[in-house]
C-alpha cells in the first residue's frame, strides 16, 4: 500500500496538478481570459442566487397545437372535399379529431381515398417507421380523422424549438445581456437573464404570441346582429381594443404577419402619435396588393393575438407593400410591438409558470456569506485536524486543500453553476473529506496499540480502511445522485458540488494521503508512529 | 507534540445494553414525530404549495410593517403573511396561491410591484405556480423514496440483508425524527429541505456503514462471541473515529449556520440537528443493536465466554511489556 513506483507517483501528481489548473480562469477577469485559448478558458458559472438576475420557466400551450392542428386539418378537408365536387354535410372539429359524413355512399371511397393522401408518413431513423400522422377511419358514411399523438408530440416538440428562437430574437431586440435559452422537458423553455432587475417588460414581451393578420370586416350585419343570432360561417366575432368594441371579421387572412420584412417603431405625420410602420416581402406585398385593389373602400381589419387593433378603411390600393398601423400606442407599447412583429409570432401561446429574480444586493450578500462561512469552516477544521494528529493531521490538510482545488477545477471544466447550496455543498465536502483521512489514521492507531512496528501499522491502516471509505462514501454520492435528478436550479447546485466532492475525494483519500504519508516513511523511516 | 485525544484509546462502554431503552424511546420519539407531521404540519414553502414570496427592502429606513400590510392587504390577493427577515429594513412578503391557474400569479405580483412601487428594492421575488409546485413535491417525495431504495439495494449488495435492514430501520428512524424537528420549529420547508434531508440520509448512511464494517470484520475473526460483547467492541473501536469525524462536519456547520446567512438558515439548521445530534445517536444506539434483533450471528458457534478481543482491552505491545498471563491468553485468542 505504501509502494509506489515513480511512474505511479508522478501520474498521481500530474493528475491532481492538471485538475487543479483548470480551476486558474476563475481568477482572472473576463478581459485577460478572453486571450488565452479556448480550452483554458472555462470557468464556472454564478448561479442567479449569486450573481443576480431572473429565471423564468415558460410553459408552451400545448392544446392550442393540437386545436391549431386539428383547424388545420378541418381546412384541408374542406378543400379536398370541394375540389372533389364531393357533398358532404356535418363537418366539425370534435374533441380530438375531425368528422365529416359523405352525403351519397357511393362517393364513400373515392372521399376516403382522398382524405387518405391527407396523411403523411411519419419519419423514423432509418426512412419511415411505417406509421402515419393521421389516422383515418370510416363508418356507415361518417369519416373521422385523427392525428396520432406520435405526430402532436413531434409537432409540440417543433412548436418549442421554434418558441426558442423566436424567444432568442425577442430577447435580444431588449438588449439583454447573455440570456439563457433552453428547453426544460418535452414542453417547458427555461429562460435565464443575468443581471435583469425587474422582468417586467420582459414577461410582457414574452407572455404575447403577436400573430398578426389582415383581415376583411364583414360588412353583411352588425357585430351585435351576429352575436344575437349565429354569425356567419366564415366570419367571427372578435373584441377591439377598448372593452366592449367588438366587430365582425371574416376568418379568411388576407396576409399575415409571417410575410413582414421589417417594422418601426415612429409617428405619425400627420397626428404625432406613436405608429408602428410595416414593410412585406414581395410575396406578402403582391397578396397585399390584390386584397387592397379589390377592395377598396371598405374597411380591413388589423388582427393582433385576436384582438382588431385597427380596422381602417382602404382608401386606394396599397402597391408597395408597405403601411402603418395606428391604434392606441404609447411609445413603449409601439417599440414593444415592433419588437414582436421582427422577432416574429410563437406558434403556440407562452405561461409563465415559475419565476425567480434575485437582486444584485442579495447575491453579493450571498457570496459574501458564502466565502466567509468556507473560510471559517476551513480554518476550524484545520485547526482541529493539526491538534488532534499533528504531522498527520498537516498531511490531511495538505490533501483537503487540494481535494477543495480539484473541485473547483472540475467544477470549471464542466461549466457547471455554483450557487449559495453549491457553497455550502463544498464546505460540507470539507467536513466529510476529513473523515476518509480520519478513517485510516484512527486504524493506524489501532494497528500500533495491536502491536504492530511503525511502518506495518500504516500500511495495514492504509489497507483495512479504504474498503471502508468506499462503502461510506457511495452512500453519499446515491443520495447525492437522486438529489440531482430530482432537483433544480440552486438544489441542483447543491446535488453537484456534493457529488463532484465525494469523487475528488475518493481520489485524493486513495492517492493523494497515501502518497504523502509513503514519501515521509520513505523519508524519515520512523520507529514511531507521531499520531 | 501532545495530540487533543477526545475519545481514550480503550473505552469498554457498554452500549448495547442501553438498548432496551433506546428501542422503546425511539419508537416513541418516532410516533410523536409522525403525529407532529399528520397534526401540526409542516410550513410549505412555495416550492410546494405554490404561491409568491417577495423580498424586499425599504430605501428609507426601517419597515413601517404595519403600512406595508394594510397595502398589501388592500390588494385582495387572499393569505398574505409579512415578516422582518433578518434585518429592520428587510421584509418578507409571502402570499398564497391565487386560484386561476398560472396566469394568476403573475397577475398577483405585478400588483404587488405596483403597489409598493419604488419605495422599496426588490432583493428578491419567487413565483411559483399550481404546475411547477405540485410536480416539485411530488418529485421530492419519490426523490426520497428512490435514494432509500437505491441505498437498500447497494448495502444489500454489499453486507447482508438484515445489516441493509437494520441500516434502512435506523436511518428512516433519522429521517422521521428530523421531519418531527422541522414541524415542531415551524421551520420552512421548501426544496432545499429535501437537499438537507437527502444529505442527511447519505451522512448517517456513511456513519452506521463503518460501524456496519467493522462488525462485519469482527463477525468473521471472532467466531465465539455474543453478539452483544462483539457489537459493543467495534461500536468502541470506532468511536474515536465517529466522534472526531463528527465534530469536524459539525464544524463546518457550525461555520455555515453563523456565517452562512439566511438564505441557507432552514437547510443548515435541519442539517445540524440531523447530522450531529440524530445520526449519531442512531448509528450507536439504533443501527447496532437491532442486528441482534435481526438475528445476525445467530448461525455461528455457540456461545462459550470467550475472552474479549485485543482491540477493546488496553495492550502494551509484546516488544515493550513483560509477557503477563493475559497477555499470552490474547495471543492464543488471536490465533
Amino acid at each position: 500500500m505504501l509502494f509506489f513506483t515513480r511512474w505511479k507517483a508522478a501520474a498521481i501528481v500530474l493528475t491532481a496538478l492538471v485538475v487543479c489548473l483548470f480551476a486558474v480562469p476563475n481568477f482572472f477577469p473576463e478581459s485577460m481570459v478572453q486571450h488565452w485559448p479556448s480550452w483554458a478558458q472555462r470557468r464556472i458559472v454564478l448561479g442567479l442566487d449569486l450573481q443576480g438576475g431572473s429565471s423564468l420557466l415558460l410553459q408552451v400551450d400545448t392544446n392550442s397545437v393540437r386545436r391549431e392542428r386539428l383547424q388545420a386539418l378541418d381546412e384541408d378537408v374542406l378543400r379536398v372535399l370541394r375540389e372533389a365536387r364531393i357533398p358532404f354535410t356535418g363537418r366539425a372539429v370534435r374533441g380530438d379529431h375531425v368528422e365529416v359524413h359523405i352525403t351519397r355512399p357511393t362517393d364513400v371511397d373515392n372521399a376516403v381515398g382522398k382524405l387518405r393522401a391527407l396523411s403523411q408518413p411519419m419519419p423514423g431513423f432509418l426512412g419511415t417507421t411505417g406509421q402515419r400522422d393521421v389516422e383515418v377511419s370510416e363508418n356507415g358514411g361518417l369519416i373521422t380523422m385523427t392525428p396520432t399523438e406520435p405526430a402532436i408530440i413531434e409537432r409540440i416538440r417543433q412548436a418549442v424549438d421554434q418558441s426558442i428562437e423566436i424567444i432568442q430574437r425577442r430577447v435580444n431586440e431588449l438588449g439583454l445581456v447573455e440570456p439563457s435559452i433552453q428547453r426544460e422537458g418535452a414542453d417547458r423553455i427555461l429562460v435565464q437573464v443575468p443581471g435583469l432587475q425587474d422582468p417586467t417588460r420582459l414577461k410582457e414581451i414574452l407572455g404575447k404570441t403577436a400573430k398578426l393578420d389582415f383581415r376583411m370586416v364583414d360588412l353583411s350585419m352588425t357585430p351585435e346582429q351576429a352575436a344575437a343570432t349565429h354569425p356567419p360561417e366564415d366570419s367571427e366575432i372578435l373584441e377591439g381594443q377598448t372593452p366592449g368594441e367588438k366587430y365582425l371579421i371574416e376568418k379568411h387572412v388576407l396576409v399575415s404577419g409571417g410575410d413582414l420584412v421589417d417594422a418601426q417603431a415612429g409617428f405619425d405625420q400627420q397626428t404625432s402619435q406613436p405608429i408602428v410602420n410595416f414593410r412585406f416581402n414581395s410575396s406578402g406585398a403582391q397578396k397585399f396588393a390584390a386584397a387592397t385593389q379589390a377592395n377598396v373602400g371598405k374597411p380591413f381589419a388589423i388582427v393582433l393575438d385576436n384582438k382588431v387593433i385597427s380596422a381602417p378603411v382602404i382608401r386606394e390600393p396599397i402597391l408597395g407593400g408597405q403601411g402603418q398601423i395606428s391604434g392606441n400606442f404609447t411609445v413603449q407599447s409601439a417599440n414593444d410591438l415592433a419588437i414582436l412583429l421582427r422577432a416574429g409570432a410563437l406558434p403556440a401561446p407562452l405561461t409563465i409558470v415559475e419565476e425567480r429574480t434575485v437582486g444584485p444586493g442579495l447575491g453579493q450578500d450571498s457570496i459574501n456569506a458564502g466565502e466567509h462561512a468556507a473560510y471559517a469552516g476551513a480554518a476550524l477544521v484545520i485547526i482541529f485536524m493539526f491538534v488532534t494528529y499533528g504531522l498527520f493531521g498537516l498531511f490531511a490538510n495538505i490533501a483537503v486543500t487540494i481535494n477543495v482545488a480539484m473541485i473547483f477545477g472540475v467544477l470549471s471544466f464542466l461549466g457547471a453553476t455554483l450557487t449559495l447550496p453549491g457553497i455550502a455543498g463544498i464546505v460540507l465536502t470539507v467536513g466529510i473529506a476529513v473523515d476518509s483521512n480520519v478513517l485510516i489514521y484512527e486504524r493506524i492507531r489501532e494497528e500500533v496499540r495491536a502491536g504492530r512496528s511503525a511502518i506495518n501499522a500504516i500500511d495495514a491502516g492504509f489497507t483495512r480502511a479504504l474498503a471502508t471509505i468506499l462503502d461510506s462514501n457511495i452512500t453519499t454520492f446515491i443520495a447525492a445522485a437522486v438529489l440531482f435528478y430530482i432537483g433544480s436550479g440552486p438544489v441542483r447546485g447543491f446535488a453537484v458540488t456534493l457529488g463532484v466532492g465525494i469523487l475528488t475525494t475518493l481520489f485524493t483519500a486513495f492517492t493523494l494521503t497515501r502518497l504523502i504519508v509513503a514519501y515521509w516513511v520513505r523519508m524519515r523511516r520512523p520507529r514511531t508512529v507521531p499520531i | 507534540m501532545r495530540l487533543l485525544r477526545i475519545v481514550p484509546d480503550d473505552t469498554k462502554f457498554d452500549f448495547m445494553r442501553f438498548r432496551r431503552i433506546s428501542f422503546p424511546v425511539s419508537a416513541m420519539l418516532s410516533i410523536v414525530a409522525i403525529l407532529l407531521f399528520f397534526y401540526h404540519g409542516l410550513n410549505f414553502g412555495i416550492d410546494f404549495i405554490g404561491g409568491t414570496l417577495v423580498e424586499v427592502q425599504t430605501k428609507a429606513g426601517p419597515a413601517d410593517l404595519a403600512k406595508m400590510r394594510a397595502t398589501v392587504g388592500s390588494l385582495h390577493l387572499g393569505d398574505v403573511q409579512l415578516q422582518e427577515f433578518g434585518a429592520p429594513n428587510d421584509i418578507l412578503i409571502r402570499i398564497s396561491e391565487q386560484p386561476g391557474g398560472d396566469q394568476a400569479q403573475q397577475a398577483a405580483i405585478q400588483k404587488v410591484r405596483d403597489a409598493l412601487g419604488d419605495s422599496v428594492d426588490y432583493r428578491r421575488v419567487e413565483v411559483v405556480g399550481p404546475s411547477v409546485s405540485t410536480e416539485l413535491l411530488s418529485y421530492g417525495t419519490i426523490g426520497l423514496v428512490l435514494a432509500i431504495v437505491a441505498i437498500l439495494i447497494y448495502l444489500w449488495f454489499r453486507f447482508e440483508w438484515q445489516f441493509a435492514l437494520g441500516a434502512m430501520i435506523a436511518n428512516v428512524h433519522d429521517l422521521v425524527l428530523t421531519v418531527g424537528f422541522m414541524s415542531l420549529t415551524h421551520i420552512d420547508f421548501d426544496l432545499t429541505s429535501i437537499a438537507a434531508l437527502l444529505t442527511i440520509l447519505g451522512y448517517s448512511l456513511n456513519d452506521t456503514v463503518v460501524i456496519y464494517d467493522r462488525i462485519r470484520e469482527m463477525l468473521r475473526r471472532y467466531k465465539r462471541l455474543p453478539m452483544p460483547a462483539l457489537l459493543n467492541a467495534s461500536v468502541n473501536a470506532t468511536l474515536s473515529r465517529s466522534i472526531v469525524t463528527h465534530v469536524t462536519v459539525a464544524m463546518s456547520l457550525l461555520a455555515l449556520l453563523l456565517f452562512g446567512g439566511q438564505a441557507i438558515h432552514s437547510f443548515t439548521a435541519t442539517m445540524m440537528f440531523g447530522v450531529v445530534l440524530v445520526g449519531t445517536y442512531t448509528s450507536v444506539f439504533i443501527a447496532s443493536p437491532i442486528l441482534i434483533y435481526l438475528g445476525v450471528g445467530v448461525g455461528r458457534m455457540g456461545g462459550a465466554e470467550e475472552p474479549e478481543p485485543p482491540i477493546v482491552a488496553s495492550t502494551a505491545p509484546p516488544a515493550l511489556g513483560k509477557p503477563t498471563a493475559p497477555s499470552a491468553r490474547r495471543a492464543r485468542a488471536r490465533r
